[in-house]
């Protein structure tokens, strides 16, 4: 089975204009296979079939889910690990040893799916920090992302995705088939729709924000829309984290990058220019 | 980098061996933790077991324990790879001296990401 150019054309030109994610031309096997189950639950042919439906209408939910199809993507506890490391080992002493009588640090977890990296973040300072407030904002476009993200309930198939032992039992319980996250470690991350594109999220400014894996579907003129209004919450001497395949090099440059282990953490150049 | 499987379920030593094998492991297998144990004693070097909990003449919990006991692999990994999911058996692995705890049914990229935590994978692998 395979897709139109018309069904692709559609479906590429609704996903940029609802999320500015870029789906270039190679990617119909992707819109084939997120949308199949959309085409199934409508009780159609094919994917050709189901978007010649969604042509026929006005912009309604159904149009959401498919952006949600693909825009949501997988994910994992401490993913890539090493930004965690950074983060416990460089950014949050940094950031203490400049404001050492700080009694709370903000974070924006942008693009945050459902949940696995604002509440790695959070288990990870807990454990540094204990003591230290840290309020975790977590943003997402799609709402059923963000409902998986509040309920903090996850798959034994979800927790065995990164999550250390050692954490699943400190900060969970069983809870049937799944496992339960803390109220303690729930209590710190306010999730919160939002779309990269509109202005940033009023909980700003933030000493640390995590934007990983999420640039790399955007354009060069959006990632560069992108880091500016990043930049604008980002409270002076914060610290910006991409992912690993991702850079600041030559979208925008205001940022300079430090190396730490085996990643980057980046940060505005005080003068504005490098 | 060499894994020792041990599972008295040769399905389950053969699923474990293959995506170990698929992220650069050289493998081999035990039915039990007796015949683990007597492979490492043999003078054989592994940097990873995997260990099922449930298992005849010694299980993984025993098996652990004895690792952990005879203090001549420092450089062995312990992850159980088990059924078993209840938080207070995942406890009891930890305190017997398991580093890691995967619980089944699992992905190959669960298993990589439980391998980069531990340093036995680097974090190119998971893409």
């Amino acid at each position: 089975m395979s897709i139109s150019a018309g069904t692709f054309s559609f479906v590429a030109d609704l996903v940029r204009r609802c999320s500015a994610i870029e789906l270039t031309e190679g990617k119909e096997y992707l819109v084939e296979s997120r949308l199949l189950p959309l085409v199934r639950q409508a009780d159609l042919a094919g994917v050709d079939e189901y978007v010649d439906t969604l042509r026929r209408v006005p912009h309604c939910a159904e149009h959401d889910r498919v952006v949600d199809a693909l825009t949501t993507n997988e994910t994992s506890w401490f993913r890539d690990f090493s930004p965690f490391q950074a983060l416990t080992g460089h950014v949050v002493p940094t950031l203490l040893a400049r404001r050492p009588n700080a009694t709370s640090l903000r974070v924006w977890s942008a693009a945050c799916s459902s949940g696995q990296e604002p509440y790695s973040i959070a288990m990870a300072c807990q454990q540094v920090v204990p003591d230290l407030r840290v309020d975790i904002t977590a943003t997402d476009i799609s709402a059923e992302m963000l409902a998986r993200g509040r309920a903090g309930r996850y798959s034994q198939v979800e927790i065995n995705r990164g999550l250390p032992a050692g954490m699943l039992v400190e900060h969970f319980a069983r809870a049937g088939t799944q496992w339960a996250l803390s109220e303690q470690i729930r209590g710190r991350v306010t999730f919160s729709q939002h779309n990269l594109l509109d202005p940033p999220p009023s909980a700003g400014p933030f000493d640390i924000i995590f934007l990983r894996n999420v640039l790399i579907y955007f354009d060069l003129a959006t990632r560069a829309d992108v880091l500016r209004r990043v930049r604008s919450v980002l409270r002076p001497g914060g610290f910006l984290l991409l992912g690993a395949t991702e850079s600041t090099i030559g979208i925008e440059d205001t940022w300079e990058h430090l190396a730490i282990g085996r990643g980057f953490v980046y940060q505005v150049n005080p003068s504005g220019v490098l | 980098m060499r894994a020792l499987v041990i599972d008295d379920s040769t399905t389950m030593r053969a699923i474990v061996s293959e995506m170990l094998g698929g992220l650069g492991f050289d493998t081999a297998q035990a039915g039990d933790g007796r015949e683990a144990l007597d492979l490492l004693e043999s003078g054989q070097r592994f940097d990873l077991a995997c260990v099922d909990w449930n298992m005849p003449v010694m299980d993984g919990l025993e098996f652990v324990a004895a690792v952990r006991a005879r203090r001549q692999w420092p450089y062995l990994t312990l992850m159980m790879v088990t059924t078993e999911g209840e938080r207070g058996q995942i406890v009891r692995a930890l305190a017997a001296g398991a580093h890691e705890y995967v619980i089944k049914p699992f992905t190959p990229d669960a298993l990589a990401s439980k391998l980069v935590l531990l340093g036995l994978l680097p974090v190119r692998e998971l893409r």
